[in-house]
């Protein structure tokens, strides 16, 4: 999904630049206020995770493969703001020093692998979890799906980008119809990897999990003072 | 709880050395077909626009350590290398803003974990 320099129009570029630029000074700040002492270590290593996991594409059909997006994971496990900003961290790292994502383009790989999906998959998974009962497996069911949807919603926004200014000539429609087709295989991926990855993690420390909080309101408590302790 | 319950720093750890046993181990056997974006572009004949990217000749462009002839070696490498700056960023970053934050002197931070949503 990594978009290289040149796909979109300067004007393009420019602008999805300031509105990521947006979007992470808004979660630099709402990170700030959130920010407890056991965020930072999960930050850190989500962000770690992330960066290894995207170097693992997988194939999604002939000649084709994916790599997890890493948003709406992120996002489930520390939250929109620090997710977000983790998942800007691995991006501006891939950029800088593994020649991935074009510089330029920065600003639309952080709208539509960090931002975009981050968010709107965080809002898919609360919006599943509240049909479904509390429980560490509606968490994973519904990392998944949230996950799953959250690639689909990226290609969208790619191909919405591209309409306004893509330097191509296919036409929108054909391309929005082979993007969301083969981010859809994808996204089954990334729902996997996702759900996976948050159930683990539930699986021992549920508290360590932002979209599980929830599940351990006498813990949550007292969780800033006690964490690590036993 | 059922689980015996682990350590943030255990929990911390084990996540770094799977996310390192994945960027070395496993990233040399990643598919090395293009993308979904890619394919897209390939088959809708966008593929030419995208521009050479400016770092191209980087010593670790494109997920490899340059001169490095095992390319298995050289990719999981780079992916340790990868990792390693990832993680030592994001907590240097969010290290700062936690030094930052007005300290409550062991006050307990109901603010953290109470208005995170």
């Amino acid at each position: 999904m990594h978009v290289p320099d040149g796909f979109l129009s300067a004007g393009v570029s420019v602008a999805t630049g300031v509105a990521s630029a947006g979007g992470i000074g808004y979660s630099l700040m709402r990170a700030k206020e959130s920010l407890s002492d056991r965020l930072a270590p999960m930050a850190g290593l989500v962000a770690a995770f992330v960066f290894a996991v995207q170097m693992l594409n997988f194939p999604v059909a002939a000649g084709t493969s994916g790599h997890l997006l890493g948003g709406a994971l992120a996002c489930i496990m520390v939250g929109p703001w620090a997710g977000t900003i983790a998942v800007a961290i691995v991006l501006v790292v891939q950029a800088l020093l593994f020649a991935d994502g074009g510089l330029t383009a920065l600003g639309t790989n952080i709208l539509l692998i960090a931002i975009i999906p981050g968010w709107s998959g965080l809002a898919i998974f609360f919006g599943i979890r509240k049909f479904l009962p509390a429980g560490r497996g509606s968490v994973v069911s519904a990392s998944f799906v949230a996950a799953l949807l959250s690639v689909v919603i990226a290609a969208f926004a790619f191909v919405l980008l591209y309409a306004i200014g893509g330097s191509g000539n296919a036409p929108v429609s054909t391309v929005l119809a082979a993007m969301l087709s083969v981010h859809f295989l994808v996204g089954i991926g990334e729902g996997l990897i996702t759900a996976m990855t948050v159930g683990a993690v539930v699986a021992v420390r549920p508290d360590l999990v932002y979209g599980a909080l929830d599940l351990m309101p006498e813990l949550q408590l007292g969780s800033d003072v006690a964490v690590g302790r036993s | 709880m059922t689980a015996t319950r682990r350590g943030l720093a255990a929990i911390v750890i084990g996540g770094l050395i799977v996310a390192l046993g994945l960027a070395f181990l496993v990233s040399p056997l990643a598919s090395s077909s293009p993308d979904g974006l890619e394919r897209v572009a390939t088959d809708e004949g966008f593929i030419d626009t995208a521009e050479d990217h400016d770092l191209a000749d980087s010593p670790l462009a494109d997920y490899g350590v340059d001169g490095m002839e095992d390319e298995s070696l050289s990719t999981g490498l780079a992916g340790i290398v990868g990792v390693a700056i990832t993680f030592g960023l994001a907590l240097l970053l969010f290290g700062i803003f936690h030094a930052r934050r007005p300290k409550a002197d062991g006050a307990p931070q109901t603010r953290a974990s109470a208005t995170a949503g």
